[in-house]
């Protein structure tokens, strides 16, 4: 991107690998979140907080490991857990890091009525920009992942931004760079993908997850964060993935058809009637008084 | 029908009262509310109109008052029913008018049945606001604090988003015609809705049964 250039090639004195070498970042990024290796133990959390600026919300006990019940407006990025037992009554703990998935046909930007409020960059990030937002939430109507949180004190949403400004530098998003397991990646859209297959793969060769797979739904046009879950067909399971995420039809009937016919009938009309004073003219008052007495 | 008679003899020499006080006030309530919750109201629905939002005080400000103002909007519209309900009824006159609106159109006039206070075009203008601000209000409260409805109906809020603009643009339709009836197509109607007169002449040739009503004299037969 912009700051590619800048992008770490060497570095004096430093014991091991250039931090991001060998990972391409010149067009569209990805976050790969592998379920399969995720532990829940929210360092990702921390450090969208830390970065971000945000303090740490009051945890809410629900007599499970989830630590509190959805994302906030200042809390963009949390662990959704889920106990499952499967049909064998086998019991599973599933957890799956849940934040913005910044779709390539984002359902908020489609929905949102004003002038630079939300904005996809050409690597894929969809980035709220607050200057511009108006608190109409229009846009959390037409997220299908439910991501965008309203502060109801500024009037503003606020949501993941994948770290535009880390990525814009040249860095991985800060919820990479905590996470102990390796089961977050950052990198392009092929190679996460690649990686992701491969880590599938390897699911279906050496372990019971046969049903493993990616997640990349292709009713938002794909996204650029992607999983690995151990059951792609149960998406629902980790938290109430959607199973087929789609911009709500809704949304595209207002924002698509409705809105050009609109336009043209209210063109029309203002046409019409411009014509139709120029074809027959104003009423005229029966001036003529007929003797002093109307009829 | 009785404010007519009721207002004071300061009357321009020949003129009738048209439209009361209360009446006036009341139109221009409604009739300010609307044209800000339109402007706004369409610097929302397109891009290109969003200007309009500008003009007015920036997006966020739109925003905030679009919906107290459409309230108040509400409160007009309910206050004119209050004032105008019964002279809105639509009557089997009416009905004769609308099979020969054509002639209305066109300048005809004098091939149509006379007609009262309101002509059938006018209350069909009043009914399509009076329901198309009930359905602005229900489908703008769910826009209105979004925050408050729980996820589990979310799509509610998707369909009230359609409503809303299939409502505003409902009442789009009738309100353009409105304004060039009102500004253009007969004139003298903005010196009756501002200053409430109407010479003699103007009532009898627009509203000849209520002109005859309200001066005393007996309706023709039939």
């Amino acid at each position: 991107m912009a700051n590619g250039t800048l992008e770490i090639k060497a570095i004096s004195g430093h014991a091991g690998p250039v931090p991001g070498r060998d990972t391409s970042r010149d067009y569209d990024v990805c976050k790969l979140i592998d379920v399969t290796t995720c532990i829940g133990c929210k360092a990702c959390e921390v450090a969208c907080l830390e970065w971000n600026g945000y303090p740490f919300r009051e945890t809410v006990f629900d007599n499970t490991y989830q630590t509190m019940p959805d994302l906030a407006w200042n809390y963009y990025n949390l662990i959704r857990f889920n106990e499952h037992v499967d049909g064998d009554g086998n019991l599973s703990w599933l957890m799956r890091k849940d934040q913005c998935m910044h779709c390539a046909d984002p359902g908020c930007l489609r929905a949102c009525p004003a002038d630079g409020a939300i904005i996809q960059y050409s690597n894929g990030i969809v980035d709220f920009q607050q200057d511009h937002c108006i608190g109409c939430q229009y846009c959390v109507t037409g997220c299908p992942f439910n991501i965008p949180k309203f502060n109801k004190e500024t009037k503003k949403v606020h949501k993941c931004t994948l770290c535009s400004d880390r990525v814009g530098a040249g860095l991985e998003p800060a919820c990479i760079k905590a996470c102990p397991t390796g089961c977050l990646h950052f990198g392009s859209k092929a190679d996460m993908k690649d990686l992701a297959q491969t880590r599938v793969q390897q699911l279906h060769e050496h372990t019971s997850h046969t049903n493993a797979g990616v997640y990349d739904p292709s009713g938002v046009g794909g996204t650029h964060v992607i999983y690995v879950l151990h059951d792609i067909n149960h998406p629902e399971l980790y938290g109430g993935l959607p199973k087929d995420p789609q911009v709500p039809w809704m949304v595209r009937i207002w924002k698509g058809p409705l809105k050009w016919l609109g336009n043209l009938a209210m063109a029309v009309g203002i046409i019409g009637v411009a014509t139709h004073y120029v074809r027959y003219g104003p009423k005229k008052v029966e001036e003529d008084e007929k003797k002093g007495e109307p009829k | 029908m009785s404010t007519a008679a009721s207002r004071p003899q300061s009357a321009p020499s020949g003129a009738i009262e048209r439209y009361t006080f209360r009446e006036r006030v009341m139109h221009w309530l409604t009739g300010l509310t609307y044209l800000y919750c339109l402007a706004t109201g369409l610097a929302f629905y397109s891009p290109h109109l969003y200007w309009l939002a500008t003009v007015l005080g920036g997006g966020p400000t739109s925003r905030y008052w679009h919906p107290i103002l459409g309230v108040v909007f509400l409160m007009g519209v309910l206050w004119m029913q209050d004032l105008w309900r019964r002279d809105m009824e639509i009557t089997e006159t009416d009905k004769r008018w609308l099979d020969r609106v054509e002639n209305y159109i066109t300048n005809q006039d004098q091939l149509l049945p006379l007609q009262e206070r309101f002509n059938a075009g006018q209350k069909l203008f009043y009914w399509l606001m009076f329901y198309g601000a009930l359905l602005l209000l229900l489908s703008g409260f769910f826009l209105w604090l979004p925050e408050y409805i729980p996820r589990q109906t979310a799509w509610v809020r998707g369909l009230m988003v359609l409503l809303h603009e299939i409502a505003a643009l409902a009442t789009i339709g009738g309100f353009i015609i409105h304004i060039y009836m009102g500004v253009f197509f007969v004139p003298d109607s903005m010196t009756a809705i501002t200053t409430g007169w109407v010479s003699r002449a103007w009532a009898k040739t627009h509203h000849r049964l209520w002109y005859l009503r309200v001066t005393g004299q007996p309706a023709p037969k039939g």
